[in-house]
């Protein structure tokens, strides 16, 4: 019986509307409306310049990709040790992860993102040692500052989402699992992180749909983004609103499968009343 | 009781919450297939008195032993006590099966997965082995049909009955019970009751802080009643129960009833 819950739950088709609910006489003329805006969009408006640069294009989005999941992965892996040390550690830790998260939240991205790549990447070159080692043929690309500016915004956010989802976890099964006998370590590992993460999915999600819009800043330092690709179609071809469109639309489409991506990892573990 | 293998041995146990003293020397010896019900108003520590048991909570001062094994401590600076050995805290706490009021069960994980975990994270059992113990278990305490169900969707009872088979999958050497039915709503209380009914019959030592007094009076073979910290009285069920002799008993049994 649980088990139909459960499947129940776990797809929840009951959220998506209903056949007969479109046949409407207001949600009918809604989706003629929208129809026809599509099919004006498509007609009236201009898209020879399309097929030239869908390489580009296609180009342009694994880039923006690349920068949403490297920078996301890593600033989630970042945001566990800062979450967690602001519920149990020192205040050695604590202090100094707080102040990170704080002063990191309060700052706006861009700036963060030009301090390091204006700021850091024009004092690197003075030093021989830097220009030297094994990291220069990167650091003197763009990408490695959008990711690190990405990632250590991610991280200070994520690291607040994190504090809260440790410290919601119940008391109670923390200590069942220490009345078993297990070492830290393994409690950690099998029940404080794998609870605290549960819970904050939800959040998660969307802070990753955050994270997607963030990255078409990296455009703003030359790496050539799906943002950066749709301004060089609007300097070349004098159009505004098609590749805005366009781009509106391949956002859109991201953050779609995002959320049905995050969507199935929240319901490989049912909630009940959620 | 003589002769009989000495299951947890409490000596002289102290307990303070700041200047709060909850336990004030508390001394009880649990032989193999005992079951003691320590029974007390809320407030008498007895709940705390179990949480020394498995270090959970850390008595101020005092000892305690579980089959022969004394629990080494030493002054943690603040006039109380820390383990000194945590891994052979860990060793000790495999061999005692505790239940909680609040069930306390694993919500990101199925039943069964509940059951495996300390058998495979903990004793390092292969997972084959586990999942048939703890199949066998779940048939015992009727959740046979529940164990691919998250905690959440089972009822207060079940849940408990889930958290007994979790307790049992270690193989622990005593059962530890605190309050185990003071959360579950009225009619849901005999189905855990019959359970642990069921463990005590079969001469599982056990040691149960309960409300339940008709329960430990039918199924425990030596009552502790605690009172302000310190045990006032204590006996076999029929004395205890029957002919009472402090006052404080005398009220706290007509109290009850």
């Amino acid at each position: 019986m649980s088990n139909e819950t459960t499947h129940a739950l776990a797809f929840s088709p009951q959220d998506l509307p209903k056949t007969e609910s479109f046949f409407k006489p207001h949600r009918i003329v809604l989706i003629v409306l929208f129809v026809g805006l599509v099919l004006a969009i498509a007609i009236f408006m201009r898209w020879d310049w399309l097929p030239r640069y869908l390489p580009r294009l296609g180009n342009g989005i694994l880039v923006s990709l690349a920068m949403l999941f490297s920078t996301s992965i890593l600033g989630f892996l970042l945001a566990i040790p800062l979450g967690l040390v602001q519920v149990t550690g020192p205040w050695l830790l604590k202090g100094p992860a707080r102040l990170f998260c704080t002063v990191i939240r309060g700052t706006p991205l861009l700036l963060q993102l030009w301090l390091l790549y204006y700021g850091l990447g024009s004092l690197f070159p003075q030093f021989p040692a830097i220009r030297q080692s094994f990291l220069w043929p990167y650091l003197r690309e763009a990408w490695p500052y959008g990711v690190a500016a990405l990632t250590i915004s991610f991280a200070a956010y994520e690291g607040e989402v994190m504090r809260g989802a440790f410290a919601g976890v119940p008391q109670g099964e923390l200590e069942a699992a220490r009345a078993y006998g297990m070492r830290r370590w393994t409690m950690f590992r099998r029940i404080w992180l794998p609870r605290a993460v549960h819970r904050a999915l939800p959040t998660l999600t969307g802070e990753t749909v955050l994270q997607l819009k963030s990255t078409p800043l990296v455009a703003t330092i030359t790496v050539i983004d799906v943002y950066a690709v749709i301004s060089k179609v609007r300097q070349e071809t004098f159009l505004t609103y098609e590749p805005l469109i366009l781009l509106a639309l391949v956002y859109m489409c991201l953050t779609g499968l995002l959320v049905l991506a995050f969507r199935y990892f929240e319901n490989r573990i049912p909630t009940r009343g959620a | 009781m003589m002769g009989a293998a000495e299951a947890i041995a409490v000596t002289d146990l102290h307990k303070r919450f700041g200047p709060l003293e909850v336990l004030k020397g508390v001394s009880l010896t649990a032989n193999r297939g005992d079951v003691i019900a320590i029974i007390g108003g809320s407030g008498s520590g007895k709940s705390t008195l179990l949480r020394c048991i498995n270090m959970l909570e850390l008595p101020s001062a005092g000892m305690v032993s579980v089959h022969g094994e004394e629990i080494k401590m030493k002054p943690d600076g603040r006039g109380g006590l820390v383990p000194a050995d945590r891994k052979q805290v860990q060793r000790i706490r495999t061999r005692l099966g505790m239940v909680f009021q609040s069930f306390n069960l694993w919500q990101h994980m199925t039943i069964l997965e509940n059951v495996i975990e300390a058998p495979v994270h903990v004793l390092g059992n292969s997972k084959a082995e586990a999942v048939e113990t703890a199949e066998a278990l779940l048939r015992r305490v009727g959740l046979y049909e529940k164990r691919d169900a998250y905690p959440a969707f089972l009822s207060g009872g079940q849940q408990q009955r889930a958290a007994i088979a979790r307790a049992l999958a270690i193989q622990p050497l005593v059962m530890l019970f605190d309050e185990p039915t003071s959360a579950l709503d009225p009619e849901l209380v005999g189905e855990v009751l019959s359970v642990i009914g069921d463990l005590a019959r079969e001469k599982r030592t056990m040691i149960l802080v309960t409300h339940e007094m008709k329960f430990a009076r039918n199924v425990a073979n030596h009552i502790v009643f605690l009172h302000n910290g310190i045990i006032e009285e204590q006996g076999p069920p029929e004395a205890i129960f029957g002919a009472p002799k402090s006052e404080r008993l005398k009220k706290f049994i007509s109290s009850i009833h």
